[in-house]
């Protein structure tokens, strides 16, 4: 919402300074987005009076002059033609500087005469581009501020223009009246009265308006009224002044008034061309569907079912609260104008506007909400000044329908604004503001004003109150803790999870990601997504149409920009939310790392390796030991296609319980998102790591031996698909009490073994409890141990 | 025998190597080495020749055996030299590469958040990124109308054929979580509610993700000045700038009255920002007094509890106070951005250890 300073005196009786008027509008929520101030650079030129002018000796065209000014008489050379005795004058002293010319004034000497100074024409202080000779003011005080006289007598070169951000429970703020009543409110002057009396009609009106019966909540009410014989022209200066500082176009001038008054009153107004109306007859009515009309914007509608349209005999003619039909538009030639002035329902306005996509300045008020009780009143003012400018006679006043009841009325609880404020404000500057923005308290019931559709109960006067007060002064009070003491901890168990898992990933050197919630669908479909469970309506690229399903395909995608950066070495994680569907809770909390390309630059050491599946193995393993995991799981395969058929691990608690997944990610994907591959992944699920049965902090007792333990190793060969796992469990059983660990050491596939064959060797440890082992103890255990292994591998000893 | 000692005691001096040291142990003092035989004399003298010529000759003994000894760990000493000096390495060439890994700004942020308004006693509540439109908006006192929700450019989901239930949103705030905490909580309460949140817009400033904190108090008799209280410490920990100033502004949001938004106290220097210091101010957060329709929502009667809310940026804070110029990057998984602008792993933000890194 813009708008002048002197506009705003239109409404307003201040004296209060432009910054103070900036710094009340912020403070009571009209946010001031900016100001044009043109008076700011002229601030330094003040007002002399010529006392003496004389010839220059030296110079036939040069004045030498005794300017009277608030420092004293001062000598000027001065070379304009009107440079004369007797006139009053706009002086630059030295040090002034001047925009027109670009120049700061000095001291000077002009053909050997001191020059103190400067007297100024309008091009000089880029007034206009009057420059036939300095300004002659018709008035104005020695030392007066030149800029202060122009505020008085010519307020429109230096009026400051002025845009606020406007919420939208505001409407009333969408007219300059509703600003200078908040202003007046704080105590910045007084609200101006300015509503004119009814201008009484020469002629019944012509035109009949008809508002059908089903669209009376949609147009409860509509004024109208016939002037004829008016003359359209260019509006008038100050007309079109006002309209251009705030960034309207001044068409012509019966346009301009209905521009006018939707910012001087929010009260949108519309015109049409009465010799253009057929039938004689305007009906507000709801659309039947597909009707068109071309707007004033020259581009053509066509309309839903409900809309509220305005049509004549024949047509539609106008889209009621949004815009109007180009066919019944003013233009120069109009002699005869029919004024609208209606309510038309907020909502309903929203909707049509939305979906026919006219932004306006009637549809941004009429959906806000506009005062209906002004709407006669609107009439009246259009009417007066049209006749006061374009003529004409006016008919009587035409009313379909009735001024909607706005009547309502809330408690004002005194005691519970400061309660809610924590501000000491007493009850009787609380029914003041409340007044003083239209207020009407009877007893302690406060009836709002018809200009504040937001009002809606108690807390709105509060709110109110407390705004016009300035929350500015508040000062801070400390905030009672809910438990005395030291703070106690605040995260839940899953949330000290996730901390913990970011940070020990961290720690593994991989690098945090925060990714989009939603891809592109093809990329959501490799990792199981892409249904339309899981689809935006409304996506602002299709490659975010989708809630991912998985963190991996962000991670992949991240991977491939870095690619093509020219980083190859990559080692990237998230922590986050992932997507099973639509509904609210269909997301489950995921942690996911990326290995690409090798452990680290080729070095001289020769540490660099690609990396492998042991790499986020171990990382994956690190992360749930940090989490908590139980460190016995279960290595299954089995896992989603995305995930290498071989190369990949389910770490389970039984088969339905999967901690996570590591492994290779399958070449086809890599090939799908183009990352140069390969690539190993791994994905955990904290949420389903058992939390911790045991409350309290103890841990249980360490039990250590002071025996020496003893270890043997032992080599199997066994067909290549056995897994070292079931060799290590086998192993493991065969003393439950002795054998500490199990530890595969060495893997060799083929050669001298044969095809289909490898051998593992382990090493068990054992760990005797009561006494020091014997040979013959030790011998039991092994030979316990191979006939445990190869009766659950069906392998050898290997000799 | 100073003859012999002279000898010895040259020789040992002059041996190069251990084994010319070992031949000269078994020549002066091995079983059949000189001092050996002169031993072997000692039978055939008087006994008071012995006397005197004993003792002697155990101290020739003893004192060539101590060169000899002397000489050998010399002569280690200086092969030990010889060797370390061959072993000379250039330790200026790269050492063994130990990846560095880092945490993101928003979760780095979002943890210092968390210290700050944990000392104040608010625990941190979540809830559901995909959401009804009854917890967005209508709960907070949003209506099917009102010009917020068009304004707020709201994500909506998929609905199918026949499922008539108006479609859920992807959460545009993380004020849903109020509403659920209220539910499931009750009152008196004290929370925050950190998370990613979505509207649909991309440009400079926006993206379609970005990450909220909520606050949220309710209590018998909480009021504006208590939430002012509560932020003006807040900037001033985050900042770490004693006295920071803020500015109250009324405000409007739907779910507040009063409102205010909240600006911090700046300066623009060469097109740099400086938080805390200067005339200008910069917005950072909106707040206000719990309507009592949100309230009521949440199932609190608004007659007995009142309190209050804020809101505000993770990642526009971050940016603030780590001089991060563009919301965009903190999407796009640059690993030279996550490297610059990430912290370390075990950075963990404490209150006792300082907030900033």
């Amino acid at each position: 919402m813009k708008f002048t300073l002197s506009w705003l005196k239109d409404h307003l009786d201040t004296k209060a300074t432009l910054d103070e008027i900036l710094y009340a509008l912020t403070d009571l929520g009209l946010e001031v987005e900016g100001v044009e101030d043109r008076a700011e650079r002229l601030r330094d030129f003040t007002i002399g009076y010529v006392k003496s002018a004389e010839k220059h000796p030296d110079a036939e065209r040069l004045r030498v002059c005794q300017v009277e000014t608030d420092e004293g008489v001062k000598q000027i050379i001065c070379g304009a033609p009107n440079a004369r005795e007797g006139i009053t004058v706009v002086v630059a002293k030295p040090g002034v500087y001047v925009p027109g010319i670009d120049t700061t004034i000095g001291v000077g000497k002009i053909r050997g005469i001191e020059s103190f100074g400067m007297m100024a024409s309008e091009r000089e202080m880029e007034l206009s581009d009057e420059h036939d000779g300095i300004i002659e003011l018709p008035s104005g005080e020695v030392g007066q501020s030149f800029v202060d006289w122009l505020a008085e007598n010519d307020p429109a070169k230096v009026d400051p223009v002025i845009e606020i951000a406007i919420t939208p429970n505001r409407p009333d703020a969408l007219g300059v009246r509703g600003i200078a009543r908040d202003l007046a409110a704080r105590g910045l002057g007084t609200l101006k009265a300015r509503d004119v009396d009814a201008v009484e009609g020469e002629f019944a009106c012509p035109i009949t308006v008809t508002i059908e019966a089903d669209t009376l909540d949609q147009c409860p009410v509509f004024y109208g009224r016939l002037i004829r014989g008016v003359t359209n022209r260019p509006s008038p200066q100050w007309l079109q002044d006002r309209l251009r500082a705030i960034g309207l176009r001044p068409i012509s001038f019966l346009v301009d008034v209905t521009n006018f008054f939707t910012y001087d009153r929010n009260r949108p107004l519309h015109v049409f061309d009465a010799d253009k109306v057929k039938g004689n007859a305007l009906r507000v009515h709801r659309a039947k569907g597909g009707e068109t009309l071309v707007g004033l914007d020259e581009k053509e509608y066509t309309f839903d079912e409900g809309m509220t349209l305005i049509s004549d005999a024949e047509n539609v003619e106008s889209i009621a609260g949004v815009m109007g039909g180009l066919a019944t538009g003013c233009t120069d030639e109009t002699t005869s104008v029919f004024i609208e002035a209606a309510y038309f329902d907020p909502i309903r306005t929203a909707y049509t506007g939305r979906a026919l996509k006219i932004n306006s300045d009637a549809r941004y008020r009429f959906e806000r909400g506009i005062d209906p009780e002004w709407t006669p009143y609107g009439i009246e003012h259009a009417t007066r000044m049209i006749l006061e400018y374009a003529g004409g006679e006016p008919s009587e006043v035409i009313v379909a329908g009735k001024i909607p009841d706005t009547n309502r009325t809330y408690k004002l609880d005194a005691a519970r604004v400061q309660s809610l404020v924590g501000m000491e404000i007493a009850e009787s500057e609380q029914r003041q503001t409340l007044t003083a923005l239209g207020f009407r308290l009877e007893g302690n019931m406060a009836h709002v004003p018809s200009w504040r559709p937001d009002v809606m109960g108690e807390a709105d006067l509060v709110e109110e109150v407390a705004r016009v007060a300035s929350l500015t002064k508040l000062k801070g009070t400390p905030l009672p803790r809910l438990n005395d003491g030291v703070p106690r901890p605040i995260l839940s168990p899953l949330q000290r999870r996730e901390a913990m898992a970011r940070r020990t990933c961290a720690a593994l050197g991989y690098n945090e990601c925060v990714s989009y919630s939603f891809i592109d669908a093809a990329s959501a479909a490799l990792f199981g997504g892409g249904n339309d469970a899981a689809m935006l309506e409304n996506p602002i690229s299709s490659d975010m149409s989708h809630m991912r399903p998985a963190l991996l395909p962000g991670l992949l995608q991240a991977a491939a920009r870095n690619q093509a950066r020219g980083y190859n070495d990559l080692a990237l994680f998230e922590v986050g939310p992932a997507f099973h569907g639509g509904e609210p809770g269909e997301q489950h909390l995921l942690v996911s790392g990326l290995l690409v390309g090798r452990t680290g630059p080729k070095d001289v050491l020769g540490a660099s390796r690609p990396v492998d599946v042991f790499d986020v193995k171990a990382d994956a393993e690190a992360v749930l030991a940090a989490i908590g995991a139980p460190a016995k799981v279960q290595i299954l395969r089995g896992a989603a296609p995305w995930w290498h058929p071989g190369r990949h691990g389910k770490i389970c608690l039984g088969p339905k319980k999967v901690l996570g997944i590591f492994g290779e990610i399958h070449p086809k994907v890599l090939a799908e998102m183009d990352v140069k591959g390969p690539a190993m992944g791994f994905t955990l699920w904290p949420e389903e790591v058992p939390m911790p049965r045991k409350a309290g902090a103890t841990r249980a007792a360490l039990t250590i031996s002071d025996l020496q333990a003893v270890e043997r190793d032992f080599a199997f060969v066994v067909d290549a698909d056995v897994e070292a796992l079931t060799l290590v469990n086998a192993a493991k059983g065969a003393d439950k009490a002795l054998i500490e660990d199990v530890h595969v050491f060495d893997e060799f596939i083929g050669g001298a073994l044969g095809d289909g064959k490898k051998s593992l060797a382990l090493t068990v440890r054992m760990q005797p409890v009561s006494e020091t082992l014997k040979e013959k103890d030790i011998e039991a255990v092994s030979a316990k141990v191979i006939e445990k292994v190869t009766k659950a591998t069906g392998g050898t000893l290997r000799g | 025998m100073d003859d012999l000692k002279q000898k010895y005691l040259s020789q040992i001096a002059d041996a190069g190597d251990e084994s010319a040291l070992e031949a000269i142990r078994l020549a002066a003092v091995g079983k059949k080495g000189e001092v050996a035989l002169k031993m072997r004399e000692l039978g055939k003298m008087t006994p008071e020749e012995r006397q005197v010529a004993g003792p002697a000759l155990n101290a020739l003994k003893n004192e060539i055996n101590s060169a000899l000894n002397a000489k050998k760990s010399a002569l280690a000493d200086a092969a030990l030299d010889a060797r370390l000096r061959d072993e000379w390495l250039d330790v200026t060439l790269p050492s063994r590469v130990r990846p560095r890994g880092t945490i993101h700004p928003i979760s780095q942020v979002t943890e210092e958040v968390t210290a700050i308004f944990g000392e104040m006693g608010f625990s941190v509540a979540e809830g559901p990124r995909i959401d009804t439109d009854w917890y967005n908006f209508d709960a907070l006192n949003i209506p099917g109308h009102h010009p917020a929700r068009a304004e707020m450019d709201t994500f909506y989901m998929h609905r199918a054929e026949g499922d008539n239930r108006p479609p859920h949103v992807l959460r545009t705030h993380t004020s849903p979580v109020q509403i659920r905490t209220m539910e499931a909580e009750g009152a008196p309460l004290r929370i925050i509610c950190p998370g990613g949140v979505y509207r649909a817009d991309y440009d400079q400033t926006h993206t379609p993700m970005f990450h909220q904190v909520e606050g949220l108090a309710i209590d018998k008799d909480i009021s504006m000045a208590n939430l002012k209280w509560v932020l003006e410490e807040f900037f001033a920990a985050f900042f770490e700038i004693d006295g920071i100033k803020t500015r109250f502004r009324a405000s409007h949001f739907p779910f507040t009255e009063p409102s205010a938004e909240v600006d911090i106290q700046c300066s623009w220097i060469d097109g740099q920002l400086r938080i805390g210091e200067g005339d200008d101010w910069l917005e950072v957060l909106g707040s206000g007094m719990v309507h009592p329709k949100v309230l009521a929502a949440g199932g609190i009667d608004p007659e007995a509890w009142q309190g209050f809310a804020f809101g505000m940026g993770i990642d526009r804070i971050a940016m603030l106070k780590y001089g991060i110029p563009d919301l965009r990057a903190f999407f796009d998984s640059d690993l030279r951005w996550l490297r610059h602008y990430g912290f370390a792993s075990l950075d963990q933000p404490t209150l006792h250890g300082g907030l900033s890194r």
